[in-house]
């Protein structure tokens, strides 16, 4: 059970392949979305995802120059040129992938309501919307493990 | 490490793929998938084939680029290799565990 609450593209990605990676390792996988997490699930928002260039010691640049306009932009095309060259698929077929690999896609409830999301905002793949108390019950089996992204 | 399958010794590794590709037959592909509890059908061996020809041309496996290979795709595939699919049927072919994430 994947809990991603954030939605710069390197925490959107580390939790799609660890849920698409339990899978191929026969392992059964669900993801619940919440918070800055939905971004990733909404139709709108889920193709222009970025990578934080402000307040992330791991860019190695200056934190005003990250600031600028448009260095955002480049980091983040910078980086998904690279995951093409590895064949990691965009969000959106990523998406595809998991839903086809059998991983269970939650939205969260709290969240949503917070946002002010409407169902139809969401991608029609999703499984539901969930509450904690939902999402901990789907939980309550032996050998579940539990990551927050 | 050797293993018998269909009365042929073949060399394993400790996760039981088979070290030498050129070891393979059909008959130690139908052997390993009755370990793995698989049912062969034509599909099954289709797929077979496709990834024993991108082993032969030294692609890199990974789930996408089987999806998109119009052998099966992506829900079929986890449907013939219920538990793990790629490193199933990675194994049945005869050819190296796939070393991918993705």
């Amino acid at each position: 059970m994947l809990i991603l609450s954030k939605a710069t593209i390197d925490n959107v990605y580390a939790c799609f392949i660890l849920a698409n990676g339990a899978r191929m390792e026969g392992i059964e996988a669900e993801i619940f979305f919440t918070f800055f997490g939905l971004e990733a699930i909404q139709k709108k928002k889920l193709e222009h995802l970025k990578v934080a260039t402000v307040g992330n010691p791991a860019m190695h640049m200056p934190t005003m120059l990250g600031g600028l306009p448009g260095v955002e932009a480049l980091a983040t095309k910078m980086m998904k040129k690279e995951m093409e060259k590895l064949d990691i698929p965009p969000v959106d077929e990523f998406l595809e992938i998991l839903t086809a690999s059998g991983v269970k896609l939650w939205g969260c409830k709290l969240a949503k309501d917070m946002f002010h999301l409407e169902r139809e905002d969401l991608i029609d793949d999703l499984d539901g919307i969930l509450t904690v108390g939902d999402f901990y019950r789907r939980a309550d089996r032996e050998g579940t493990h539990m990551l927050f992204i | 490490m050797e293993k018998l399958f269909a009365g042929v010794s073949v060399p394993v590794n400790d996760e039981g793929y088979l070290t030498d590709f050129n070891a393979w037959n059909k008959e130690i592909g139908h052997e390993i998938a009755k370990e793995e509890g698989i049912d062969m059908t034509e599909h099954h061996w289709k797929v077979i084939e496709y990834l024993q020809q991108q082993h032969k041309n030294d692609v890199p496996l990974t789930i996408r680029r089987v999806g998109k290979s119009g052998v099966v795709d992506i829900k079929g595939f986890y449907g013939l290799f219920p538990k793990g699919p790629l490193k199933t049927s990675s194994r049945i072919a005869g050819i190296p565990k796939p070393a991918s994430c993705i």
